[in-house]
């Protein structure tokens, strides 16, 4: 048994040490938006915020996130109280199928945490470990730019909600 | 090392002053040493200085043979040349990357033929002078971050090549960046002094007892290859320490494993090997070429596989035998005692590695078995930490390695643990110190390679494949 | 989310008075068609053709509410958003006054898949006529309890008002099988002019649950009692199993069952990650033979020109008038490509009482039903398929077989639901790929520089292995008692397959196209987006821009100057003139223009395509620096929504185009993820893609989901001989492909 602190909350997890992140989260917690796309850390579809860096789900045993904060889309808001990133994801429909996406906002969101107005050069090198095969980019790259405009009037620190 | 003639970067008989008590017969010694001085000062001036040699017209792309231009593209690529003279996401040799030294940063130049900003009012003759000696057409010494102490092996006919494929790429406006030196180094004329100490001119003499394919081998190796400026250790000046060549140096944070006899590599490398490694860019035995080696490899598969055929075998004979105590399949320490000394360590390498590192599937885009790995086994853990920090990038639109990097999800400790259990289980080397700072430093300074070097082109291949497109 | 509605369409009219009763409602409809009784009458248009039956459709309930249900499946094409556009509208409800269900075998019609770019055109149009139907029947029926004529009443907000003011609200009005008759041929459909939500870019439905982590595709769903699949696939195709002990693997923690069936080999667990594991074991387990029958990679040309075809003459035309004086020939290749689907395929199945239900994300809950009810000898009746969205599919992907492998792994745990995920390594090596082409094409010009004879030959497999039968899907062929794999069959015209575009859709005096049809599968293939379409469309354009050059002509003046449509020559001109293409404009250095155009079958939407390509002369990496389109999809109904889909098709065929080919040895699939069969990251994304539509009220829908894939793939090829000066015709255009065609 381990205690993982995911979207504020603390969780009890009966999982072994190698068990990957990705399957805890989806699996044990009911949480949906981190994916698997590859499970070798190749596609992103799987990234969530580790300690505020984004990390890669499917390649992050748990054996590492002893007392760490594990941040994911459903903890940053909802769709009655979207933050700044999930809105702009909305305003821009950034999405054809939509599997990438959470992926997508998670590590743009774990980008503007650090840098609250990335170039678009930046935020182009930040994303190149997520795929999208739709080929959904132009949006992403709009959307992540109102995100920036979003959070520029908005309180700039993610809400952390409770996901249950 | 074997007693073959090879070329030796020595140093100068003048660096060893010797000190002198003021005697009676001191006022004698003392004037001679006014007028030494003197004289000395007057030389250094003389050596000191160059003169601008004349400006002339960008020359017509035209006016170049089309095969003097091809092989001179062969020699750049054997001379890394695009690697220092290219930054990630701007023009083809226009300079710009900065390139850390002991003494400051240092921006490579626009050897474009751009008139303004390039090398395009460049006679032949100052381009020779800049492979040779290391002076600019205007009389300026460069610094040796430019590796002339081996460009000055290369011959007439290949500079002209040279010359014939860079005054044939496109002219690019990118004027030259400030570097950023602090005083004296900032110097140039203090360079002079340096190049007295440690540059030689003697052209490469072929060794008449060795084969034309080591002796070319030999002639690449340690001229426009330059593998030396990587893999052997510098003294406080900055210069290669010629006793010790090839016996492992820096670039950017990683280190540049000795290829000589002090090779850590759990198996000693062959001349086939080495072929392989540096065409394919990877061996089964060895690894898969990454960091700063990933562009190297990335050139030399485009030119003659004679050439790097010939570079394996020199230095395949320089490597030479393995040390007695080195024996390629000796079985590295048992996992359970590697495990019980650290448990956290083990876990995280089970957790986090092992379904990559253990899957058996072939390189290059299976994880190393890491017994296998020259990282581990080497007496500097850089380059392990780079790589676990930050794993391999893709290459773009290329089939191609790709390791997630643990930089987000593990912290300093995690990193250390985890790296002091890789040495202790896959290697029979002692334990390395100073984890945390390595890895704190790797953090740092990772970022900035991965940020401006200008990536690999091409990607490893895979020879059991057949083509890839 | 699937809530069970029992809605019986079998139920049988009593003496068809109905029927006749919502025939005579001649003053709903504006054009009135003959009494059906007597002769056969045309079909309502759409997919109400084969499911004429409007409460197949619409369903009113008493308190108001409306569900629309539609055979159609959510792809991430919006579908499900423009369909409850197109409801909304005919029946004038708001947009969020009903709800839509989409592809399930117990509740929705038979719209067999989606596919082809056929949504808008068969389930929209079956939508839009039966919406508007609907509401006329609720007109005529406020009509009758008012005793008001019809035409005078008015509708608003599912509310049918009269000039005096009286309303009666759909839920009111409607009453039991009042909807149970049969769709009229024609219906009296909205103005364009007064629409409220159709043509609007109406937010799409499914956006904020996947934006916030809701449930949104069979990957997340999580029954009560759930067990974890995981599948062992063979290493290669026609491999057999020759031992497995399993007796380890049983013991492992979590493991409830491992399934074995001749070659089809499973293990169940508890939990997910334990199933992970468990496969590993198997895996490692398992010894197979393995056969060495894969063709030569680098040597697809010869491959498929010297396997055995069927040949036919697709379109002829002849004008011996017209001669020629210049002649120029040239062929061009397509390797094998696969989907790539970013989340692996996945499936639900659960077997309770004898009967079986499969959640999947299949493009055809019918046809896949059929399948599985084969492939485990039930009655059809007894399988239940019902559509949860998955990742893109972009065709014929591992989805059918993830049904397969579950309901076949359910069945041998009855009651408890499975859920079977694909590994990326398996959906790599397994997936149905786009097949290779080859393509032959041959033309000569006039002294006047027009085309005046033009030759295409087309060499393919089927683009279809659709199930169908059980033959079809990977369990039923690995199975003990294997089910054999239908016989490939070319898809027919005006549609096609490998043939999907060869016919050219500009005028030329002389013409000859030939579809080269290869039975023979060396690789599994199927349906890809776009089928033929995009190495057909490819290599056209990139001929005619070969041609344009030996003609010294602009390669937009000499389209038009053999495109007589108009809405073709609309979408050129559009697409050149948001490019600022103008004739003999010179490209900045490195760089070159390119242009191309195509209308999807020759019968769906149109798209012209211009782009500026940068080409690094030293690496020979090609950037695709900026691109514009114009399309014309008939009357759009979500602009948003198709340029959408525009944008996504111009970057992912610049991925298939520039990057992207199936690599294998002479036994094994060795491009078996993303390592080994790069895409498109976003180092490579574009400046900036503009989308120019061009909208047509009021014309038919035209299917717009495939329409950019060929024009953007040859747009760039075009560009880059601009570039280069040279001309590549061997897809992927890879980077070193365009560096040795500089160097030479």
């Amino acid at each position: 048994m381990m205690t993982l602190k995911v979207n504020g909350r603390e969780h009890q997890v009966d999982a072994e040490p190698d068990t990957p992140l990705l399957y805890v989260l989806r699996d044990d917690l009911q949480l949906n938006a981190a994916k698997f796309g590859c499970g070798l850390g190749q596609c992103g579809s799987c990234t969530v915020i580790v300690d505020g860096k984004a990390v890669l789900s499917c390649v992050t045993p748990m054996v590492l996130l002893e007392g760490k904060q594990v941040t994911t889309l459903e903890g940053l808001g909802t769709i009655a109280e979207p933050a700044p990133i999930q809105r702009a994801f909305m305003e821009e429909q950034a999405a054809q199928c939509g599997y990438c996406i959470a992926g997508m906002m998670m590590r743009a969101q774990a980008l503007l945490q650090r840098n609250s107005k990335p170039t678009d050069e930046q935020i182009r090198a930040e994303l190149e470990p997520q795929l999208c095969r739709c080929g959904t980019h132009m949006r992403i790259l709009r959307a992540v730019h109102r995100a920036i405009r979003l959070m520029d009037t908005a309180d700039a620190a993610p809400a952390n909600r409770s996901a249950q | 090392m074997n007693d073959s003639a090879r070329f030796v970067l020595e140093d100068h008989p003048n660096n060893k002053p010797k000190g002198e008590r003021m005697t009676g017969s001191a006022r004698i010694v003392a004037s001679i040493a006014a007028v030494v001085l003197v004289v000395g000062a007057a030389a250094a001036f003389a050596i000191a200085w160059r003169p601008a040699l004349a400006a002339i017209d960008p020359p017509a792309a035209q006016s170049f043979d089309a095969a003097l231009v091809k092989k001179g593209r062969e020699l750049a690529a054997i001379g890394n040349c695009n690697d220092c003279h290219t930054v990630r996401g701007a023009k083809n040799f226009a300079g710009g990357l900065p390139v850390p030294t002991p003494f400051g940063t240092i921006f490579s130049s626009n050897i474009t033929p751009d008139a303004e900003t390039g090398i395009g009012r460049w006679s032949e003759a100052a381009f020779q002078r800049a492979m040779r000696s290391g002076v600019n057409r205007e009389g300026q010494h460069l610094y040796p971050t430019f590796p002339y102490d081996h460009f000055t092996n290369v011959s007439d006919e290949d500079d002209r090549a040279l010359y014939a494929f860079l005054m044939t790429r496109q002219p690019v406006r990118a004027p030259a960046r400030e570097n950023q030196l602090s005083f004296p180094f900032n110097q140039r004329l203090a360079i002079a002094g340096w190049k007295l100490l440690f540059l030689r001119h003697d052209t490469y003499q072929p060794d008449p007892k060795q084969s034309a394919e080591w002796n070319r081998g030999a002639y690449l190796v340690e001229g426009l290859a330059h593998c030396g400026a990587c893999h052997t250790p510098r003294n406080a000046l900055g210069a290669e320490r010629v006793s010790a060549q090839f016996a492992g140096g820096d670039v950017d944070n990683w280190h540049a494993y000795a290829i000589n006899d002090q090779s850590r590599s759990p198996v000693p490398w062959t001349a086939d090997a080495l072929y392989a490694y540096l065409r394919d860019g990877f061996h089964p035995d060895h690894g898969t070429a990454r960091g700063p080696m990933a562009e190297v490899v990335s050139n030399l598969s485009s030119v003659p596989s004679s050439d790097v055929r010939a570079i394996a075998v020199y230095m395949a004979s320089v490597s030479g035998a393995p040390a007695p105590d080195r024996k390629g399949d000796e079985v590295a320490k048992s996992s359970a005692q590697a495990s019980q000394s650290n448990p956290a360590g083990a876990a995280i390498y089970a957790a986090a590695c092992a379904s990559c590192h253990e899957s058996g599937r072939p390189l290059p885009y299976g994880g190393i078995d890491l017994a296998l790995s020259t990282a581990i086994s080497s007496p500097d853990p850089r380059n392990l930490a780079n790589i676990v920090l930050s794993g391999v990038r893709p290459v773009e639109g290329e089939r191609s390695p790709i390791m997630p990097g643990f930089a987000a999800s593990m912290n300093d400790e995690q990193a250390s643990r985890l790296l002091s259990y890789l040495r202790a289980r896959f290697s029979k080397q002692p334990a390395w110190t100073g984890l945390d700072k390595t890895i704190a430093d790797a953090r740092r300074t990772q970022t900035v390679f991965l940020q401006t070097s200008p990536g690999p082109r091409n990607a490893p291949a895979d020879p059991t494949q057949r083509d890839k497109p | 989310m699937n809530a069970p509605v029992i809605l019986d369409r079998r139920r049988v009219l009593t003496g068809g008075g109905a029927l006749i009763v919502s025939f005579s409602l001649a003053d709903a409809f504006a054009q009135q068609q003959e009494a059906p009784a007597a002769a056969p009458a045309p079909s309502p248009p759409g997919s109400l053709k084969t499911s004429p039956y409007l409460d197949s459709w619409i369903r009113i309930d008493a308190d108001g509410s409306i569900t629309v249900f539609t055979g159609k499946a959510e792809l991430g094409q919006g579908f499900k958003t423009a369909a409850h556009q197109i409801a909304a509208e005919e029946l004038d409800v708001a947009f969020g006054a009903l709800k839509v269900v989409t592809a399930d075998t117990k509740l929705t019609a038979n719209e067999g898949y989606t596919s082809g770019s056929n949504s808008m055109k068969d389930g929209g149009t079956a939508i839009q006529n039966a919406a508007a139907q609907v509401r006329a029947l609720l007109i005529a029926e406020a009509a009758r309890r008012f005793d008001l004529p019809a035409e005078n009443l008015r509708t608003e907000n599912g509310t049918v008002i009269a000039p005096d003011g009286r309303r009666s609200t759909y839920g009111e009005l409607v009453a039991a099988d009042m909807l149970h008759v049969q769709a009229q041929p024609k219906s009296k459909l909205k103005d364009p002019s007064i629409y409220k939500v159709m043509g609007q870019s109406v937010p799409r439905v499914d956006i904020p649950a996947k934006v916030t982590g809701g449930a949104a595709y069979v990957h997340d769903m999580r029954l009560p009692g759930m067990l974890h699949a995981r599948v062992v696939r063979p290493p290669s195709y026609g491999a057999q199993l020759t031992e497995c002990d399993t007796s380890a693997i049983e013991k492992l923690p979590g493991v409830i069952k491992i399934v074995r069936d001749g070659n089809f080999l499973a293990v169940v667990a508890e939990r997910e990650f334990q199933s992970v594991k468990a496969m590993n074991a198997l895996a490692a387990a398992a010894k197979w033979k393995e056969t060495a029958s894969l063709p030569k990679q680098d040597d697809l040309l010869n491959v498929l020109t010297n396997l055995p075809s069927q040949n036919t003459t697709i379109f002829e035309r002849s004008n011996p008038a017209a001669t020629g004086v210049k002649t120029i020939e040239a062929t061009y290749t397509r390797p094998y490509q696969a989907h790539g689907s970013i989340g692996p395929s996945c499936a639900v199945a659960q077997f309770v009482d004898g009967a079986m239900t499969v959640w999947s994300h299949t493009q055809g809950v019918y046809p896949d039903r059929q399948g599985i009810a084969e492939m485990l000898r039930m009655p059809p009746a007894s399988v239940r398929l019902i559509h949860v969205e998955g990742s893109g599919c972009y065709g014929h992907n591992g989805a059918d077989d993830a049904a397969a492998d579950a309901a076949l792994i359910a069945r041998a745990l009855p009651g408890r639901p499975v859920r079977v995920q694909w590994m990326r390594e398996q959906e790599h090596a397994w997936e149905p790929y786009g097949p290779a082409m080859v393509t032959k094409l041959k033309a000569t010009l006039d002294s006047a520089g027009k085309i005046a004879d033009w030759n295409f030959e087309v060499f393919s497999n089927t683009h279809s292995m659709r199930p169908g039968g059980a033959g079809s899907m990977l369990a039923a062929q690995h199975m003990a008692q294997p089910f054999a794999v239908p016989a490939p069959k070319p898809l027919p015209l005006p549609e096609g397959g490998g043939d999907r575009n060869a016919i050219p859709f500009y005028n030329f005096p002389n013409a000859h196209v030939v579809h080269h049809f290869i039975p023979a599968m060396p690789l599994r293939i199927s349906a890809m987006r776009a089928l033929g379409a995009y190495h057909n469309v490819f290599s056209i354009e990139s001929f005619m821009d070969e041609l344009a050059v030996l003609a010294g002509a602009d390669p937009v003046e000499f389209r038009l100057k053999h495109l007589d449509d108009q809405r073709g020559r609309d979408v050129i001109e559009k697409a050149a003139q948001g490019f600022g293409w103008k004739k003999d404009r010179k490209p900045p250095p490195d760089r070159g223009f390119g242009f191309a155009f195509a209308r999807y079958k020759n019968l769906a939407a149109y798209c012209a395509v211009a782009c500026e390509v940068e080409v690094n002369r030293e690496s020979g990496r090609p950037r695709l620096v900026r691109a514009v389109a114009a399309v014309d999809s008939g009357q759009v109904v979500n602009p948003d929504g198709l340029t959408n889909q525009i944008e996504g098709a111009i970057v992912q065929s610049m991925s298939w185009t520039l990057y992207e080919a199936v690599t294998f040895d002479d036994t094994r699939i060795t491009s078996t993820d993303w390592q080994t069969y790069p895409i498109l990251r976003f180092n490579s994304v574009p400046e900036s893609i503009q989308v120019h539509i061009i909208n047509r009220p009021g014309q038919p829908f035209l299917g717009s989901g495939e329409t950019g894939q060929g024009p953007a793939a040859a747009s760039i090829a075009n560009a880059i001989a601009n570039a280069t000066g040279k001309r590549l015709r061997n897809l992927p255009l890879t980077r070193k492909r365009i560096k040795d065609a500089i160097d030479a």
